[in-house]
């Protein structure tokens, strides 16, 4: 367009390049302690350039996640307990949330509104709010630290069921009354028709739900006891302990920069499923 | 809206739904019956006996000033994260919305924080404004700024609330740029035929036309403010010091989980919850209006 001259253009190209700076500050300053031995961190003479050390930090927290004052699990155990709740969590809860709406969707039967209902005011009660009586129900269960405890109680979503009941709503009678032509049954249906009309919607839930599986905080710090179970996330506040100047930092900081890549990667690389995901999700 | 299309089995609707309810009913509805029956209990010190108080829990936490105190300090960060993570969010999406080369590069450098974890932005943050090691902190120190955030209340507080705002930044910014690209460009044409400069565009067409963006992201942005900070604070501050970053869940968690204040947490659980219920309501009866808008 015309109407945008250069002047205008370099001022938003300007502040967009400083807002995109400050964003990405953090993220550079952590990369940077990542390639400097403990000693120079300790002593406040880190400089804003990479250091000599990056290879062999990063291959000590991922194969050990300790040094000389950090004593942690592997940043590798970590991130495969990190994986696999992530993609049980994501999984699960688009599994579950399809066969629900499904059946709210395509079935009429007796308390199908009230199930409904049920399903959604489970968005009111985040986890934070029944912290302590969740946790006795999941000890009663024998679940602590163990990949059930940290996944299941997590795996009920409101969101999806809701997202998938608009979009099951918008398959047109004819599509489900052609299928009872050809003698398909509704588990028939489900599978040959709906399954894959729904993939756009399945990806777009799954960028949000790994992300947020991913990023569990509160639960997996009150379930996980043992080293070995901890998230990667968990692992890294645990790692800082008091915070100490004179600390494994760069130990520390090459374990964020590994906790942070599989999210990002997945936010960049899935740029259009997770726009769409994050729109849909919060309607 | 009803199908008129609609198998006609009798079981099965029941076996599709029964995960998702079975999972709803064992760790949803009966934790949050409990904490509300735990609410209404008193327990003695040695967790033998329990005795039905009635409100007591209630009065005692919403006449304790330990506990106004943390409402207070809740609204103030949640305030504060708001407006830092809205305003710097529409003024991206503002300069991001405009016709200019490498519009889609930026989006997706400003959307990537998006996906670090709250505790994690938090260990971030801690490295570069750390008082001895981090770069800003020893800055802050050499100009001669007392800067220690594990002593001083007050730079707690700034500092878990940058680093709140930080991580939503990128949540914003994604709604108001699609709010921003929804408006036709003839109208602002139009407007600026007639002459009408970009400061009033922006206040008499771009701004009112945002505005249920706004409102929902100002519901989103509190929730967040309230629940999901908590990795934020647990791993920068762990509410300290001396509880000046002590927010409502963050009390919750220490009262509940370290004091094991079980009738007290419980009383604390249930008015959160009472909070959730407000806002997600809020949030709905605001769908609604859009949809008519």
């Amino acid at each position: 367009m015309k109407k945008n001259g250069l002047p205008g253009n370099w001022r938003a190209h300007f502040f967009l390049v400083i807002g995109v700076a400050i964003l990405a500050f953090p993220v550079y300053v952590a990369i940077i302690g990542s390639t400097w031995d403990a000693g120079i961190i300790a002593r406040g003479q880190m400089p804003l350039t990479p250091g000599p050390d990056a290879i062999s930090n990063y291959l000590q927290a991922w194969g050990t996640g300790s040094g000389q004052r950090v004593s942690g699990a592997p940043v590798e155990t970590m991130m495969f307990n990190s994986l696999a709740m992530a993609l049980v969590i994501a999984f699960g809860k688009i599994a579950i949330s399809l066969i629900s709406a499904y059946a709210v969707v395509f079935f009429s039967f007796p308390g199908r509104m009230f199930f409904f209902w049920m399903i959604f005011v489970t968005l009111m009660l985040p986890v934070e709010v029944r912290i302590i009586p969740t946790y006795k129900v999941v000890s009663d269960l024998g679940m602590i630290d163990s990949y059930l405890g940290l996944t299941i109680p997590l795996i009920a979503s409101a969101t999806a069921t809701l997202l998938f009941r608009q979009f099951f709503l918008t398959i047109p009678d004819e599509l489900v009354e052609a299928g009872r032509m050809d003698g398909a049954g509704p588990l028939r249906f489900f599978w040959d028709t709906v399954l894959p009309l729904s993939r756009t919607n399945i990806a777009a839930l799954f960028v949000i739900m790994f992300i947020y599986g991913w990023n569990q905080y509160l639960w997996p710090l009150l379930i996980t006891t043992s080293r070995e179970m901890g998230t990667i996330v968990i692992g890294i506040v645990k790692m800082i302990g008091t915070g100490d100047a004179q600390t494994d930092w760069q130990i520390i900081m090459a374990s964020t920069i590994l906790a942070m890549l599989p999210p990002v990667m997945v936010v960049v690389f899935m740029q259009r499923w997770f726009v769409k995901g994050l729109v849909d999700a919060d309607k | 809206m009803k199908r008129r299309v609609i198998f006609n089995n009798k079981l099965l609707p029941y076996l599709l739904l029964a995960p998702q309810l079975a999972i709803t009913l064992v760790f949803f509805f009966w934790p949050a019956f409990q904490a509300i029956y735990q609410s209404v209990l008193m327990q003695d010190p040695f967790g033998l006996r329990s005795q039905f108080v009635w409100f007591d829990n209630f009065t005692v936490a919403l006449s304790n000033p330990l506990y106004l105190e943390s409402v207070k300090r809740t609204f103030l960060f949640a305030f504060s994260v708001t407006a830092i993570a809205m305003t710097s969010a529409l003024l991206l999406a503002f300069l991001a919305d405009k016709q200019i080369r490498g519009a889609g590069v930026y989006k997706v450098l400003l959307i990537w924080p998006y996906a670090v974890a709250p505790a994690v932005a938090a260990v971030l943050w801690l490295f570069i404004f750390h008082p001895s090691i981090g770069f800003l902190g020893r800055f802050l120190r050499e100009i001669g700024v007392l800067w220690d955030y594990k002593l001083n209340g007050g730079q707690a507080m700034l500092l878990v609330i940058l680093a709140s705002s930080w991580k939503q930044v990128s949540y914003n910014f994604l709604f108001f740029l699609a709010a921003l690209q929804s408006i036709p460009k003839s109208v602002l044409e139009a407007a600026s035929i007639d002459g009408a400069s970009s400061r009033r565009r922006f206040w008499t067409i771009v701004f009112p036309l945002i505005s249920p963006t706004s409102f929902f992201l100002l519901v989103v942005n509190m929730v967040y403010s309230f629940f999901d900070t908590f990795g934020v604070i647990h791993a920068l501050t762990g509410g300290g010091p001396a509880k000046a970053t002590e927010t409502l869940i963050y009390k919750v968690y220490s009262d509940g989980v370290l004091h094991l204040d079980l009738g007290g947490s419980s009383a604390q659980s249930v008015i959160l919850m009472i909070i959730v219920i407000g806002l997600t309501a809020i949030q709905f009866r605001f769908i609604e209006r859009k949809v008519h808008y």
